[in-house]
């Protein structure tokens, strides 16, 4: 563990930057879609009238575009836009550019996120670290098959059964949305309750799915410490088993735990996704669902990049706290 | 050496592969997970196979087969949707639609896995780094939304194959990681120097003494890659990126949702598909989770 571990991993998330913008950018080429073409055939029908010239427009476009330009040419001035944080206009919604629609969305996606993440880890984790200790209370067993069937059960569905339940048969809580129509965004009580009301399914959906998973994990790292050496020593030394659970066990199963948790990130994005998706929640998962109905691919693309680039992020900053959370780790390298 | 080959082959093969089935019947009988989950997953294969002699499924489950947003009646055993599809005849291809789906790209993802993942361990060097450095790139990205870009520029033109390529392409990380780990931890063993000893050559070890003692790890990454693109296969038809004709059962979500069944309270329509595909993903969880403890003796816990 050392500076040059660091370097690797950097060159590691850059790498996986370009891998990404390369797709982004390959797949196209290789599709039989002309998405210009596309866009100017739909416009064509909304106007009902009988278009000629579509072909002169398409090529008229293409040049504009920078698509007439030799492959590699392309390809460079692709990379340096994704370097430059610069998707273009949204095709959709013409003349925002793709910064700026994503920017509306993301506090949402973040909210939600962020929130459902740190609680499903917190109460996760705990239960975990319950589960995988000998001096547990027996009643705690329960959770183990409970854990085992929401973590496997996708968080889209139980977003579905819970919409059914509490917004459709009780009406405890709305259908969807982030906020009543009637409500108008602004820092008071009564909208942020609104707002609370509206994300309190959705992340309900996420925090059950990613608790079990958390748990399970959890409880078999606890299972793994457990059975070690020290663990047996703090116990001969006469430590109350309140600090063994504690400073010795936990402690210790911690670390590949929040391992564990960047590793399911992507697990996570697939399941905001859909989440948002199902409760028309006006975030970066839902946005990605209306651009690809209305064929939007810059924004699509912006969108798949700054959630690579949010995946990087959060690995590299997991990669730097991890010598507070273990100070066996230590990065100063000589 | 043509003279002893015939004799190694003859020997080992009856009492090994015997002895490995009674070893996994034992093991079914003591872990209780793994029968219920094998009982519901054959339950599900039945349901498909056997349930498709009795429905038209040519007709059935598609649009204006039947009369339209009929409840269950002894007619349409589980009703009919808003555009006049069977209901019944939708769950049994549809089941078998996904499965297809799942297997074809679990199976594609494992072999691959299996190439690179005994090529990185076996040879090491450059081609270890290569093949790893690329595994890490693979798992860092969330795969999810590269499937999504691809799968909306080939919107129109997906079929239930091309779906089962597009999951294969990003299910093969997982199996070649372990495998690897698997085939680094053998490699030093002796009955891996003892062959080398012998005169077996790269390839004949390979897949006559090391493949055989991966293979119930190898049992248990094919189930988690076939968990996973079932999964994908799902989010990609929530997203309306599936196969636009084909009834499977993410798509059956997909049309539900778009024609909001839940507000016309025609519970038959989402109840169905939400009940099939939690009993198809819990079987291959229960099942997953049952072969992990089998491959990995060390995660067997006394409870």
């Amino acid at each position: 563990m050392s500076l040059r571990y660091l370097g690797k991993r950097i060159l590691l998330l850059l790498a996986v930057m370009w891998t990404a913008a390369s797709i982004n950018f390959l797949i196209p080429k290789l599709s039989p879609r002309d998405p210009i073409k596309e866009r100017l055939e739909q416009a064509a029908m909304m106007g009902g009238r009988n278009q000629t010239g579509l072909q002169a427009m398409t090529d008229a476009y293409s040049q504009q575009y920078g698509l007439g330009e030799p492959l590699w040419k392309q390809y460079l001035h692709a990379l340096l836009k994704v370097v430059q944080f610069d998707y273009g206009y949204s095709i959709s919604q013409y003349p925002r550019t793709v910064n700026s629609v994503i920017k509306d969305a993301l506090p949402w996606t973040l909210g939600l996120g962020i929130t459902s993440i740190l609680i499903a880890f917190f109460i996760g984790t705990m239960l975990g670290a319950l589960l995988g200790w000998p001096r547990s209370p027996r009643w705690l067993r329960a959770f183990v098959p409970a854990s085992m069937l929401t973590s496997a059960v996708p968080a889209f569905v139980l977003g579905f059964l819970l919409i059914y339940l509490f917004a459709f048969q009780l009406r405890i809580f709305p259908l969807a949305g982030a906020y009543s129509r009637t409500a108008t965004p602004e820092w008071s009580l009564t909208f942020i309750a609104d707002v609370a009301q509206h994300a309190i399914l959705p992340a309900l959906a996420l925090i059950l799915f990613q608790l079990g998973g958390q748990a399970l994990q959890m409880r078999g790292l606890m299972v793994m410490t457990t059975g070690e050496d020290f663990i047996t020593f703090a116990d001969a030394k006469g430590l109350r088993p309140r600090r063994i659970f504690s400073r010795y066990a936990v402690r210790n199963a911690l670390l590949p735990q929040v391992t564990g948790l960047v590793m399911s990130l992507g697990t996570f994005i697939f399941s905001t996704v859909l989440v948002e998706t199902l409760f028309s929640y006006p975030g970066l998962g839902n946005l990605i669902n209306s651009s690809i109905q209305v064929l939007d691919y810059n924004l699509l693309y912006g969108i798949t990049m700054i959630l690579v680039f949010a995946v990087c992020i959060a690995t590299l900053v997991v990669d730097l706290i991890y010598p507070l959370l273990d100070p066996r780790i230590r990065y100063e390298g000589r | 050496m043509a003279a002893i080959s015939p004799r190694q082959v003859a020997l080992p093969v009856q009492p090994w592969i015997a002895g490995r089935f009674l070893a996994f019947a034992r093991y079914v009988r003591r872990n209780p997970l793994l029968g219920v989950g094998l009982a519901i997953f054959i339950g599900l294969v039945l349901f498909s196979t056997v349930g498709g002699w009795f429905v038209d499924t040519t007709k059935a489950p598609y649009p204006l087969a039947a009369p339209v947003s009929k409840p269950p009646s002894l007619d349409y055993l589980f009703g009919t949707d808003a555009q006049g599809r069977d209901m019944l005849a939708v769950m049994i291809v549809g089941t078998r639609l996904s499965l297809k789906i799942g297997l074809l790209a679990g199976a594609i993802g494992l072999a691959i896995g299996i190439v690179l993942g005994l090529v990185s361990a076996f040879y090491g060097g450059w081609i270890d780094n290569l093949i790893r450095w690329v595994v890490d790139v693979m798992f860092t990205i969330p795969s999810f939304l590269v499937m999504v870009v691809i799968a909306s520029l080939l919107q129109a033109y997906i079929s239930i194959e091309s779906m089962a390529f597009i999951l294969a392409a990003f299910a093969w990380p997982g199996p070649t990681r372990g495998i690897r780990a698997q085939v680094l931890s053998l490699r030093e063993r002796q009955f891996i120097q003892m062959a080398r000893l012998s005169g077996m050559r790269g390839p004949e070890i390979i897949i006559r003494e090391l493949l055989p003692n991966i293979s119930p790890f190898l049992l248990a990454g094919f189930v988690g890659a076939l968990i996973a693109a079932v999964y994908g296969a799902l989010g990609l038809e929530l997203l309306g990126l599936g196969s636009q004709r084909e009834p499977t059962l993410g798509m059956t979500f997909f049309w539900m949702q778009k024609y909001s069944a839940l507000l016309r309270n025609m519970w038959w329509w989402w109840g169905i598909p939400i009940a099939i595909i939690i009993l198809l993903i819990l079987s291959l969880y229960f099942i997953s989770f049952a072969l992990d403890e089998w491959a990995n003796p060390r995660s067997r816990r006394s409870e």
